[in-house]
């Protein structure tokens, strides 16, 4: 048995310390033993994006990280993003522009798309579809989440217009 | 998917890698953004009792553009690649190709050096840096050497670099005149079903000088010395891209897998090449 390794984690502004096994994934970290559900395993092969979390502010697929890399790290989750009382400009945009069916991709399309919008607060339909390109939505109701991520761009400009 | 139990090192500088090298042998591995190895570990087709995570170690990271010279540590990310004002401009073939490698996730993780490191045929960045003439340096035990591309991979997985030494940095001249990496795909984050990686120079309105690479037609990048020499002199017409290709397809030995039978890959090796030759030409 390997020994476990003292971890500290700052998970949406929180802060986290315990023993881990290094092998253990960052995605089973957060579900299991932080009990923050919304990162998915959807594939566990690093192509749907469900388990999408932000990591020292890098858009990373969670399943596809060890807890050992992580250490010190400072991560964000859908939980982190917004709360039912005061959602993410994203998840209402999701909301009002029917961005999801069964829901299973939406948080790491949020999380992802967050990201993307930090990076790029304008982009094109053209750039947000390239840069949603690693998180699958399996309904495939892709035309949505394109344009609930171009309305939460929109509404973020114009609130930071208005701020100035 | 748990991968196997292994002990875990986060070093912080060269030397205690490449002890830690010499120590466990076999056994040990460098990990740069893991996103071939961790799929790997996790199939369990690949058991790593000790894993080293190079995220730490000094000196691997950063690019620099000095005079016509081109270096990226191991650990510079594709995501890094692509966000460089500098370096598209020095050498913009290298923009297009990152933006053709997997996806915005695996581009935060992905490095260049694992990239080139890790001797899968899959991976774009081999063949275009065989298409630069790019040097990999390598440090080990007896310190530092360097390896051309051209002359580093054996056979799938089999390069020229020892178990115990570290591939630290990529560097190769600025690329002159016009570029193009053009790859085929059955989706995005798939590697290549074919791929090539061309830069040609223009003179008087006619070539003066091709260098030709293909990527996943084979178990290592093949780099056709004679697919570019089709095109020197020439005014890259029809039938000088018909040659080139033949020739080309003389170098590669692509094999049947899930990507289609070997035929259709030489169909698909014909195609991007021919796209990226005209594609280089006119932007030469």
């Amino acid at each position: 048995m390997p020994k476990k390794m003292h971890i500290e984690l700052t998970v949406n502004g929180q802060s986290h310390e315990f023993l881990a096994e290094p092998r253990e994934l960052l995605i089973h970290t957060l579900r299991e033993r932080l009990n923050l559900t919304g990162p998915h395993i959807g594939c566990e092969t690093s192509h749907c994006g469900a388990c999408t979390v932000i990591v020292n502010g890098k858009s990373v697929k969670s399943c596809t990280m060890f807890v050992a890399q992580a250490n010190g790290a400072d991560l964000t989750t859908i939980e982190g993003l917004g709360t039912p009382d005061v959602p993410h400009v994203l998840q209402t945009a999701f909301r009002e522009h029917h961005g999801l069916q069964c829901g299973f991709c939406t948080p790491g399309m949020i999380t992802r798309a967050s990201k993307l919008l930090e990076e790029n607060p304008n982009p094109t339909e053209e750039e947000i579809r390239f840069g949603m390109a690693g998180n699958l939505c399996r309904c495939t109701g892709y035309q949505n989440i394109v344009k609930s991520i171009l309305a939460a761009a929109s509404e973020l400009n114009a609130a930071k217009e208005a701020a100035e | 998917m748990i991968p196997a139990a292994f002990d875990y090192y986060r070093p912080k500088d060269m030397g205690d890698v490449v002890a830690l090298l010499q120590e466990h042998g076999d056994d040990a591995r460098v990990m740069a953004g893991g996103h071939s190895l961790i799929p790997m570990m996790k199939l369990r087709m690949a058991e790593i009792a000790h894993l080293i995570d190079l995220q730490d170690v000094a000196g691997l990271g950063g690019i620099s553009v000095e005079s016509g010279q081109i270096t990226l540590g191991a650990m510079v990310t594709q995501h890094e690649i692509i966000d460089s004002d500098a370096l598209r401009a020095a050498a913009p073939i290298l923009h297009e190709a990152a933006l053709q490698i997997a996806d915005p996730q695996v581009r935060y993780m992905g490095t260049v050096g694992g990239n080139v490191a890790n001797g899968d045929p899959g991976n774009d960045m081999p063949g275009l840096m065989q298409c630069l003439d790019a040097t990999f340096t390598l440090v080990g035990p007896d310190g530092k050497r360097e390896v051309a591309a051209r002359g580093f991979y054996h056979a799938a997985y089999m390069t020229d670099r020892d178990d115990s030494e570290v591939l630290t940095s990529v560097s190769f001249a600025a690329p002159k005149g016009g570029y193009a990496y053009e790859k085929q795909k059955r989706k995005i984050g798939d590697y290549a079903t074919a791929a090539a990686a061309v830069q040609i120079e223009k003179s008087g309105g006619v070539c003066a000088s091709a260098s030709i690479a293909m990527t996943n037609l084979s178990d290592t990048p093949i780099w056709s010395e004679t697919a570019g020499a089709a095109l020197v002199g020439t005014k890259v017409d029809d039938a000088a891209i018909a040659a080139a290709i033949a020739a080309m397809q003389a170098d590669i030995e692509p094999v049947e897998d899930n990507r289609g039978p070997a035929a259709f890959k030489r169909h698909a090796a014909a195609t991007v090449l021919t796209r990226a030759i005209r594609r280089a030409w006119d932007r030469a």
